[in-house]
């Protein structure tokens, strides 16, 4: 058997913003979305070793060996000169982990740890990796207690989702709008199977959290937010829901142009939402 | 007019202190006036340098830098100086409480130790409605901040899970006060998950208490046990610390040669230049200064015996760096493997010279070795083992990188986590972090919450806004301000995000 391994952006091990308690996130590379508002677009696409960014970097950590871009991390200053270059929004400075890579992880930082999140990029993109992983905590005597959650845009095809739902315990979905043209315009995809897996998920009893970005002009008209609300309310009204605000930090492209979602708008729409019947919307403790 | 005389007329003068701040920056100034203990030549240089250091305590120790009286004695017998009955209630106990510590002397002349208050009080406690408790103790904990406004005064509760320490944390994260600074000593198992997530919350709220972990701290004390003082001092009951002097590590790093130098030769040289510092301080306050005949002995609320010699280090990440270079590595302290064990390296060799030296009129015969936090005017240098400001890794790996530190630092270690505030909608994630830094060895846990404006300077308290106001108009009710406006210009402290240190007194009038 091909054991399966992760191409990953990033690891962290704290993490108080990815679920309950402290978090070991796994940022896996590549998204099925594009979409213009991401603060993070370096996760979109998996390197094709087009070469460009090597020439570019400072240090001399990149390097073509036999037509592959390698890193070095231990001479990378972390400029991020190579992500600014990429004409694909890839990231040169991925790492691949094998299943017990990150049983290692996990061992080594076990104490601090409540669970593990795999967020994106998009995790869903690399499901059978989740699949193995899960199930090898799940069946590991010593992980056994962490919970194991996902970070997802919801575009999971519905038979895909049943094979990771057993050994996986909440996911955070992102719905980024509930008008079909406008999420298209903001994703380049259809949110139909976007919906269809948050009603699967909250059928299933997996559904921790409902994310909802707000950008001015775009998500928070009067007619998305109702839509929202009313969503939210033929699940479960009290089911988490987070409103997230679009800022520029990390933004590259047209989406600079569009303007901030301000504290003041986030916090009125929150009290809409709380009047309309939500019983648990949450809005962002900082603006950066 | 004399040098003397135009540095005491400067500080009757000076506009940003307020009397009693006068009067305190007086009497160091007449003390520091008087010759100092009689030094050899070598331990003298070495001071002047500033290798070692005394913590700008004084010419004439003439009190203990730290007591921790055992305040059960007031509590139980009363005192015939202070002309006390034995507490009956609540309000006496409180009321004998607040009179003692006027009594007790400090380096700072305020008490740096006001008691396990849980254990203190509880006993008056069982015909006091809930209510009235909050109260009494809100009252009690206004007047701490408002008559000894100096943020090393510190009060400890825990472990056990009890009304006396819920109430106190409750208060203390609604007042947002300085002072008193406060401790929870926690134990897996006799405190409850309740109130171990109340602390947690408590400084998400406030960034206190600090958390103290009671398996490590309790072997290492008799019956008596031991409170914490001041900036995580961890020290006898009953007794408390003669003194506290300490090494500046960079400074041993920068006058060896390499490595093999530091080890051979140098670092074995200061060591031995500061117990012989530490022993003289020790022999004016044992033998000259007359301490011990205070009526605090006669009622046995202190015992002579029973007070240890801090013997402290600071600066080690400047020092591990230094010898990194001097090595030609370039991994730095705190995010290099090798420059970390280099640093656990060094806390070894210093905790078994301190062990193998024995000391006369020290408790227990033997110094106990402290990671110390740090003055407002400790220019470049970082306190104790701690990684800089600024440069710190994520906690966890914070924690991972320092744990190994905490088994050689009895007498306290305290780092600062500095979090942001997305954890205040998490409280799950920092009890974690706690119970992980703690299952890791690290004997005391402090953390800084970045949209607090109540923040730890190097261990004591500071109130972002004041000191705001401080630089804006000059002049602060609270001692600490003035430190905390120091350390944050000198010591980049407020350019971590949050953050906590641990520290103990504005020693001199720097104008
Ligand atoms: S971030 Fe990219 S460009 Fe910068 S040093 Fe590292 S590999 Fe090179
Ligand atoms: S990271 Fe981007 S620029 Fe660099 S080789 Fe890969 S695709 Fe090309």
């Amino acid at each position: 058997m091909n054991l399966p391994r992760a191409t990953v952006s990033k690891v962290l091990k704290f993490s108080c913003v990815d679920g309950p308690g402290n978090r070991l996130v796994l940022f896996l590379q590549g998204c099925n979305f594009a979409c213009p508002t991401c603060h993070n677009p370096h996760t979109m696409k998996l390197c094709d070793d087009c070469g460009d960014c090597v020439s570019e970097c400072p240090t001399g950590a990149l390097a073509i060996v036999q037509g592959k871009v390698l890193h070095d991390p231990s001479i990378c200053d972390q400029c991020d000169k190579c992500l600014d270059v990429c004409p694909i929004n890839a990231n040169p400075k991925v790492t691949q982990y094998s299943v017990d890579d990150v049983l290692a992880l996990l061992y080594k930082n076990k104490p601090f740890l409540n669970g593990i999140t795999v967020s994106g990029g998009e995790a869903t993109t690399q499901l059978k990796f989740i699949a193995a992983l899960f199930t090898a905590i799940k069946s590991d005597e010593k992980l056994k207690d962490l919970t194991c959650f996902i970070d997802s845009n919801g575009y999971l095809p519905e038979a895909a989702w049943k094979s990771v739902l057993p050994v996986t315990d909440g996911v955070m979905l992102d719905i980024k709008a509930f008008d079909d043209t406008l999420h298209s315009t903001l994703t380049t995809r259809s949110n139909e199977r976007v919906l269809t897996s948050a009603k699967l998920l909250f059928k299933a009893d997996r559904l921790t959290e409902l994310r909802y970005l707000l950008i001015p002009e775009r998500t928070d008209s009067s007619k998305e937010i109702n839509a929202l609300s009313e969503f939210v309310q033929t699940l479960d009204a009290s089911i988490p829901l987070r409103l997230n605000a679009f800022q520029h930090h990390g933004v590259k492209g047209e989406a600079l142009n569009w303007p901030a979602m301000k504290k003041p708008d986030v916090e009125r729409i929150a009290v809409k939402l709380r009047e309309a019947g939500l019983k648990n919307v949450m809005t962002p403790s900082t603006y950066l | 007019m004399s040098e003397l005389l135009k540095r005491f007329k400067g500080i009757t003068e000076d506009p940003g202190l307020s009397f009693t701040q006068k009067a305190r920056y007086l009497s160091l100034e007449a003390e520091n006036s008087l010759p100092y203990p009689e030094l050899d030549e070598e331990t003298a240089k070495a001071l002047e340098e500033r290798v070692i250091c005394d913590m700008y305590e004084g010419h004439a120790p003439f009190k203990p830098r730290y007591v921790m009286p055992d305040y059960s004695v007031v509590l139980e017998k009363g005192s015939v100086f202070l002309e006390l009955e034995p507490a009956t209630t609540l309000d006496e106990a409180i009321n004998a409480l607040m009179i003692a510590y006027h009594h007790i002397p400090s380096v700072t002349n305020m008490p740096v130790f006001i008691g396990r208050l849980d254990n203190l009080l509880l006993p008056y406690c069982e015909d006091v409605s809930d209510e009235d408790l909050y109260k009494k103790l809100k009252l009690f904990w206004r007047y701490l901040d408002r008559v000894l406004p100096d943020a090393f005064m510190h009060a400890n509760v825990g472990p056990t899970d009890n009304r006396v320490a819920r109430t106190i944390m409750r208060i203390d994260a609604e007042l947002k006060q300085i002072a008193p600074n406060l401790t929870f000593i926690w134990d897996p198992q006799v405190s409850s998950d309740e109130i171990f997530s109340q602390a947690c919350l408590s400084i998400i709220e406030c960034s206190k208490p600090h958390i103290a972990n009671n398996p490590l701290h309790q072997p290492l004390f008799d019956e008596h046990g031991y409170g914490i003082a001041s900036c995580y001092n961890v020290l006898p009951l009953c007794g408390g610390a003669s003194t506290l002097t300490r090494i500046n590590l960079h400074e041993v790093a920068r006058r060896s040669k390499d490595t093999a130098d530091f080890f051979e030769n140098v670092l074995p040289k200061y060591i031995d230049l500061n117990f012989r510092l530490t022993e003289a301080r020790i022999d004016h306050l044992f033998n000259k200064s007359g301490f011990f005949e205070s009526f605090l002995v006669k009622e046995g609320w202190i015992s002579k015996d029973r007070f240890t010699a801090m013997y402290g280090i600071f600066a080690m990440a400047q020092c591990v760096d230094e010898l990194q270079a001097k090595e030609g590595h370039s991994g730095k302290y705190g995010h290099d493997e090798t420059a970390n064990q280099l640093g656990h390296r060094i806390s070894e060799v210093l905790y078994k010279a301190v062990e193998a030296r024995p000391m006369e009129n020290v408790w227990r015969g033997k110094a106990m070795l402290h990671s110390q936090a740090g003055l407002s005017d400790d220019n470049g240098c970082t306190p104790g083992v701690r990684i800089p400001y600024g440069s710190e890794p994520d906690p966890v790996t914070h924690v991972q990188a320092l744990a190994e530190h905490h088994a050689f630092y009895p007498s306290g270690i305290s780092e600062i986590l500095t979090l942001d505030e997305t954890i205040e909608s998490n409280p799950a994630a920092l009890e974690q972090l706690v119970k992980g830094a703690f299952q890791l060895g690290f004997r005391e846990f402090s953390a800084n919450i970045s949209n607090n404006d109540l923040v730890r300077i190097t261990g004591y308290m500071v109130r972002l806004s004041d000191i705001e106001k401080f630089r804006e108009c000059g002049g602060s009710r609270i001692n600490t301000t003035v430190l905390g406006a120091e350390a944050a210009e000198k010591g980049k402290i407020l350019d971590r995000a949050p953050r906590v240190m641990s520290h103990e007194l504005a020693p001199r009038y720097s104008q």
